[in-house]
C-alpha cells in the first residue's frame, strides 16, 4: 500500500511542478473557472503590494484574503509554490484515516451487531475493497484536473481545502478541541462551513455514544462543550487578525464581500449573471435568499442522516461548492474526492453516465465559450452564462443522485436486498 | 465720441473698484493653423467669504458666478470645456492648457465642514449655469490630488481635502454652452473683441476650449492688498487649409466672419497681440503698428505686434508668407491602452522630456475609474529601457461604485528621453442598469496629467509688474529658471465586457429553475422514504370495484 501511495505522490508533485515551470502557469491563474475575486494569487500579490506601499489592502477592492493569508503570505510569498503543493498533500492523508479508521470500523461494528439481513450480505463491502479505497481517493483528489488545475494557478482555495480537510481528519479521529479549531479556521477563511458543525458534531456524539435526544442533559452538555470551543476559537482567530492590521477593515471586506455579492466577475456559480441582470428594486431580496440557500439545508440533512455524519459532511461540502457566491473548480474537486469512499453505491446510482457526460462536456466547453465572448467576440454571455447552468445542473444531479443511492442502500440494509410485492413478485422500490 | 467714452471710464474707474481687461492673441502654428486665444480679465477689490455682509451690488463681476462663490465657500475655481485634443508636438504648448471634455476643479475654503455636500451642490448650479451636464460629476469620479493641483492664486493651503478634481471626458462642448459663457462678459458679445465669437465658426475648428478661472490674487508686489480674479479664456486653433483658404493668408474676417468694431467700453484695456517671432521679415502685417512688445511665455521669447483698440483703428487683414522653425516643446505626453480581448488590458502613458542635456522631475497624476481594476504591482516605470523608480507614490485604490482610483507619481525625466509607464487591469462586468445607453461605445477613461516645472532656456520673470499682458500671467512664476507646464494627454476609450440587455426575466427563470431543481431533489429525497411499489389496479377494475361496493359485494383484487 505504501509504494502505490508513493508513486502517486511523485507523478501528482511531478505533474504540477512541471506545469509551474511552463507557460501554461500564466494561463492557468487568469482562468476565471480557477480563480475567483476572493482566492485569486495576483489579487494576494497585490494585496501584500499595497501592504508595502503603506495603504491598508482593504482600503480598496482588489483584495478579499482575510489577514491571515497576508500574515502567512508575507512570509512565505517567495516558496509560494510549495506552499500550494503542501496542501494536497494534506487532504490524501485524510483519504487514509477516511477509510481505515472510519468506514471500516464502522462497518466491523454493524457485522457483530448482526443487524443485517441475510441476503445483504453482497451489500456489505468486503475489507479486500476498502483496502484501495485511500489510494482511490488521493488519486481523485491529487490527479484530477480541477485540483491541478486549482494548484497552479495558486489559487487560495487549496489551502482552504486543506484547512477542511484537516478539520475532517480531526473530527475522524475524535479530537474535539483540533476539530473545534480547525472548524473555527475554516469558517474564518470563507464564512460556509459553519455548516460543518452539524456533522461534526453528531459524529462526536456518535462516537460517545451520546443519543441525539433533546431532552437530554449529556446531549446539551456536549453540545454547548463542543459550541464553546467552535465559537471561542473564533473569537480569538478574529481578534488576532484585528490585531494585525489594526482595524476592523477586514470584515466588511472579506465577510461583507462573499454575502453581498458586489464584484460580478464571471465564474463557474450561479450568482454573477443573476445578480448582473437583477432588477435594483429586488436584489437585496435574492441575495438573502440565494445566501439562504446554502445554510437552509443544514438541520434537514442532519435529521435525515443523523446516524451517517460522514456522508453528512460529503453532502454539505458538496451544497456550499454548488451553491456558495463565488465558486471554482478547486471546491469542486473537494468533494468529488470524496467519491471513491462511496464507490459501494454504484449498483444504486441512477444517471451517472448523463451526469460524467455532462460534466466532462460542460468543463471542455468553459474555456471555448469565455474565449468566443471575451476575445473573439463573436458569442455573447449568454453562451458562457448556459455552460454555467449546465454545469451547476450536472452537480446538482451528481450529488442527489449519490444521496438517493445512500438511502436506497440503507433501505436495503434494513429490509432485505431482494423485496417481493404482496402477490410474491419481484418490488420496485419508490420514494413516496 | 472718443472724449464721451473716456470720460465713462474715469467716472466708472473712479467710482466702483473692479477692472476688466480683454485681449486677444494671435499666433500662427507651424502646422499652418492659426491659435487665437482670447483672455477676459476682471479684478474685483472685495471679499466674497467674509461671514455676515453680503456682497450685493456686482457691476463687472457676473452676479451668478459671485454668488456661487460666496455660497459654498469657493476659494478657487476651474472649469474649462473643450471640444478637440491638444497636439503638443505639431502645436506646441497652450497658453492655458485644458483635456478633452470638461474638467472642474474646486479649492474650497477651510471654513467649510461638508465638502462632498458642497461638491455636489456646487456641480449641479454649475451645471446650470453653463448648460452642461456636470450633474454626471459624483463621487465615482471625483478624486483628491495631493500634490499635483496646488492653488494658483493665493494661499498657502496643503490640505487636499478641501481640493475636488472631476473630469467628463464624454462631455460635448456646443453653441449652448458658448452663450451662457459669453453673457458672464460685462459687455456680453456685443462690444469688444468678444464680437468675434460666433458659434459657426468657432466650432468649425480643430480645437476649441473655453474656461472660467477664478482665484484670488495679489494686486501688487506686496501683496498689501487682495483681489477676486476672473479670467475667462477661449482658446481656438483654426485649420485654414481644410475650411477651405489654400494660401496661407488670414484675416480677422475669414477667421472669425466679423470684424472688430469698437472696443467695450468698460475694459480699461483691449488689445490683440499678433505673434511675429517667427520670421519677422517674412510678414506683412496690414494694418502695420509701430508698437511691439516683447513677452517671455512657456520658456520663450516671443515678440508680438501689438494693436491696442482704444485707439481707433481699421479693420485687420493680416498675411503671412513662410514661417520657420517652431521650439520643440520640452515635455510631451501619451496614452495608450494595449491588450486584446474584454477581460485585461494594460495602459500605457509614455513622457517625452525633448531637453538636449537636463533632466527634471514630473509630477504624473492618472484617475481611473473603479471599473478598470489596477493592479498596482504591475506598475513599471522604464527609461531607456532601464527601471526608473519614482521617488514618490500616492496611490489611493478604487472602492466599487464609490470611488475611482487615483495615482500620482514624482518621475524624475533623463534628459532627451522616453518614459514609459505602464499598469495592467482588469476590466469588470458591470450591472445592467450600470451601462450607458451605447455600451458597445465604451467606456471613457478621464486625461491624465503631467505637471512638471520645466527647465526654461530663456530668464522668466518673476517681478509683477501691471501692465503685464494677459497670457502671460497666469500661472505665477516663482523662479527665473523654470517655468511650470502641464500636459494633459489623449483620454481612453475602453470597452468592457457586456451581459445581454434584453435577458433579465430570462436569467432569473432560468437561474431560479436550476436552484429549484436542486431543492426539488433534496426535497423528494428527504421527505419522503422508500415504499414496495403496490401498482394502482387499472381504470376498468377500479370502476368495477366502485360498483361492487355501491352493491355491497366482495371486491376485485
Amino acid at each position: 500500500m505504501a509504494a502505490p501511495l508513493t508513486l502517486l505522490l511523485i507523478v501528482a508533485v511531478t505533474i504540477r511542478a512541471v506545469l509551474f515551470r511552463s507557460s501554461w502557469a500564466e494561463l492557468i491563474s487568469e482562468r476565471v473557472e480557477v480563480v475567483s475575486p476572493l482566492n485569486a494569487w495576483k489579487r494576494v500579490v497585490e494585496g501584500l503590494a499595497l501592504l508595502d506601499l503603506g495603504v491598508s489592502p482593504y482600503s480598496g477592492d482588489v483584495f478579499h484574503e482575510t489577514p491571515f493569508m497576508i500574515y502567512l503570505f508575507h512570509f512565505v510569498v517567495d516558496y509560494a509554490e510549495i506552499v500550494f503543493m503542501v496542501s494536497p498533500g494534506l487532504v490524501f492523508c485524510l483519504s487514509r484515516f477516511l477509510t481505515s479508521l472510519y468506514l471500516f470500523r464502522k462497518q466491523k461494528y454493524a457485522l457483530e451487531s448482526d443487524r443485517y439481513p441475510a441476503d445483504c450480505l453482497e451489500l456489505l463491502r468486503s475489507p479486500k475493497e476498502m483496502f484501495y479505497i485511500p489510494l482511490k481517493v488521493a488519486m481523485f483528489y491529487l490527479l484530477n484536473p480541477f485540483t491541478i488545475l486549482s494548484c497552479v494557478a495558486k489559487s487560495t482555495c487549496g489551502l482552504n481545502n486543506a484547512i477542511i480537510a484537516l478539520f475532517i481528519l480531526c473530527t475522524l479521529k475524535g479530537s474535539a478541541l483540533l476539530s473545534g479549531i480547525l472548524l473555527a479556521l475554516a469558517t474564518y477563511q470563507s464564512i460556509y462551513p459553519l455548516t460543518l458543525f452539524a456533522p461534526a458534531l453528531l459524529f462526536f456524539l456518535q462516537r460517545l455514544y451520546i443519543p441525539v435526544n433533546l431532552r437530554r442533559s449529556s446531549f446539551w452538555f456536549f453540545t454547548l462543550q463542543y459550541a464553546f470551543i467552535y465559537v471561542g476559537s473564533l473569537v480569538v482567530i478574529t481578534g488576532l487578525s484585528f490585531f494585525l492590521l489594526g482595524s476592523w477593515d477586514f470584515i466588511p471586506s472579506v465577510y461583507g464581500f462573499i454575502f453581498s455579492v458586489p464584484d460580478l466577475t464571471p465564474n463557474i456559480g450561479l450568482f454573477w449573471y443573476f445578480f448582473a441582470e437583477m432588477f435594483e428594486h429586488f436584489r437585496l431580496f435574492f441575495i438573502c435568499v440565494f445566501q439562504i440557500n446554502v445554510f437552509f439545508y443544514t438541520i434537514p440533512l442532519s435529521i435525515k442522516l443523523k446516524e451517517h455524519p460522514v456522508f453528512l459532511i460529503f453532502m454539505q461540502i458538496a451544497i456550499i461548492s454548488i451553491f456558495k457566491s463565488y465558486p471554482t473548480v478547486g471546491d469542486v474537486a473537494l468533494y468529488m474526492a470524496f467519491l471513491p469512499a462511496w464507490s459501494h453505491l454504484y449498483r444504486f446510482l441512477r444517471n451517472i453516465f448523463l451526469v460524467s457526460c455532462v460534466l466532462l462536456a460542460c468543463s471542455a466547453l468553459f474555456p471555448v465559450l469565455w474565449h468566443l465572448w471575451i476575445y473573439a467576440g463573436s458569442a455573447n454571455s449568454n453562451f458562457y452564462y448556459a455552460i454555467t447552468l449546465l454545469f451547476n445542473f450536472g452537480q446538482i444531479l451528481l450529488v442527489s443522485d449519490y444521496f438517493y443511492a445512500y438511502l436506497r442502500r440503507e433501505h436495503h440494509l434494513t429490509h432485505g436486498l431482494y423485496l417481493k410485492k404482496k402477490d410474491g413478485t419481484e418490488a420496485t422500490l419508490v420514494l413516496k | 465720441m472718443l472724449i464721451l467714452s473716456s470720460l465713462l471710464l474715469f467716472i466708472l474707474l473712479a467710482a466702483a473698484r473692479d477692472e476688466f481687461q480683454e485681449e486677444l492673441v494671435i499666433r500662427p502654428l507651424h502646422s499652418g493653423d492659426i491659435y487665437a486665444s482670447f483672455q477676459f480679465r476682471t479684478l474685483w477689490d472685495t471679499d466674497f467669504l467674509q461671514e455676515g455682509q453680503k456682497v450685493s451690488h456686482y457691476r463687472l463681476f457676473p452676479k451668478s458666478l459671485g454668488q456661487v462663490l460666496s455660497k459654498f465657500s469657493v476659494r478657487e475655481l476651474h472649469i474649462s470645456f473643450t471640444q478637440g485634443f491638444w497636439r503638443t508636438m505639431q502645436w506646441g504648448q497652450p497658453f492655458i492648457p485644458s483635456p478633452p471634455g470638461a474638467e472642474l476643479w474646486v479649492w474650497f475654503h477651510d471654513t467649510v465642514s461638508d465638502v462632498d455636500g458642497n461638491w455636489k451642490e456646487l456641480t449641479n448650479v454649475l451645471s446650470g449655469i453653463f448648460c452642461a451636464s456636470l450633474n454626471f460629476i459624483d463621487l465615482t469620479n471625483t478624486v483628491q490630488p495631493s500634490a499635483s493641483f496646488k492653488p494658483l492664486g493665493l494661499g498657502n493651503a496643503t490640505d487636499h481635502r478641501f481640493l475636488r478634481y472631476a473630469t467628463l471626458p464624454r462631455e460635448i462642448v456646443c453653441t449652448e454652452n458658448l452663450t451662457p459663457w459669453k453673457k458672464l462678459l460685462p459687455c456680453g458679445s456685443k462690444a469688444g473683441l468678444a464680437v468675434l465669437m460666433k458659434s459657426e465658426k468657432l466650432f468649425h475648428s480643430s480645437f476649441h476650449s473655453q474656461a472660467v478661472h477664478i482665484r484670488p490674487i495679489c494686486q501688487d508686489e506686496q501683496c498689501s492688498s487682495k483681489a477676486w480674479e476672473l479670467r475667462q479664456t477661449l482658446n481656438v486653433v483654426f485649420d485654414l487649409h481644410t475650411s477651405g483658404q489654400g494660401k496661407k493668408e488670414w484675416s480677422l474676417f475669414k477667421m472669425f466672419s466679423r470684424t472688430l468694431t469698437e472696443a467695450c467700453p468698460l475694459a480699461s484695456s483691449s488689445k490683440v497681440y499678433v505673434d511675429i517671432t517667427d520670421n519677422p521679415e517674412l510678414f506683412e502685417l496690414s494694418p502695420a503698428t509701430p508698437l511691439l512688445g516683447q513677452a517671455v511665455v512657456l520658456g520663450d521669447r516671443r515678440t508680438y505686434s501689438v494693436y491696442d483698440l482704444i485707439m481707433p483703428t481699421s479693420s485687420m487683414v493680416l498675411s503671412p508668407c513662410a514661417l520657420g522653425d517652431m521650439l520643440r516643446p520640452l515635455l510631451h505626453a501619451e496614452r495608450y491602452v494595449a491588450g486584446f480581448g474584454l477581460q485585461t488590458g494594460e495602459i500605457h502613458t509614455v513622457i517625452y522630456n525633448n531637453h538636449p542635456y537636463r533632466a527634471f522631475p514630473v509630477l504624473l497624476m492618472d484617475s481611473v475609474p473603479w471599473y478598470l481594476q489596477l493592479y498596482i504591482h504591475t506598475l513599471t516605470v522604464t527609461s531607456k529601457s532601464r527601471d526608473n523608480k519614482p521617488s514618490y507614490i500616492h496611490y489611493q485604490p478604487a472602492k466599487d461604485r464609490h470611488r475611482p482610483h487615483l495615482l500620482e507619481m514624482l518621475i524624475q525625466l533623463p534628459p532627451h528621453s522616453m518614459t514609459e509607464v505602464t499598469v495592467q487591469f482588469e476590466r469588470a462586468l458591470l450591472k445592467w442598469t450600470e451601462y450607458t445607453p451605447d455600451p458597445n461605445h465604451g467606456f471613457y477613461v478621464g486625461s491624465s496629467v503631467v505637471s512638471a516645472l520645466v527647465p526654461s532656456m530663456v530668464a522668466m520673470r518673476t517681478n509683477f509688474t501691471q501692465d503685464q499682458p494677459l497670457f502671460s500671467s497666469f500661472v505665477p512664476v516663482k523662479e527665473e529658471s523654470s517655468y511650470f507646464v502641464r500636459v494633459y494627454t489623449e483620454p481612453l476609450l475602453v470597452n468592457l465586457p457586456t451581459p445581454d440587455f434584453s435577458m433579465p426575466y430570462n436569467v432569473i427563470c432560468l437561474t431560479c429553475t436550476v436552484v429549484a431543481v436542486g431543492y426539488g431533489s433534496f426535497y423528494n429525497l428527504l421527505t419522503r422514504t422508500f415504499q414496495v411499489d403496490e401498482p394502482s389496479p387499472p381504470l376498468s377494475k377500479r370502476l368495477a370495484n366502485l360498483i361492487r361496493r355501491m352493491r355491497g359485494v366482495p371486491l376485485l383484487t
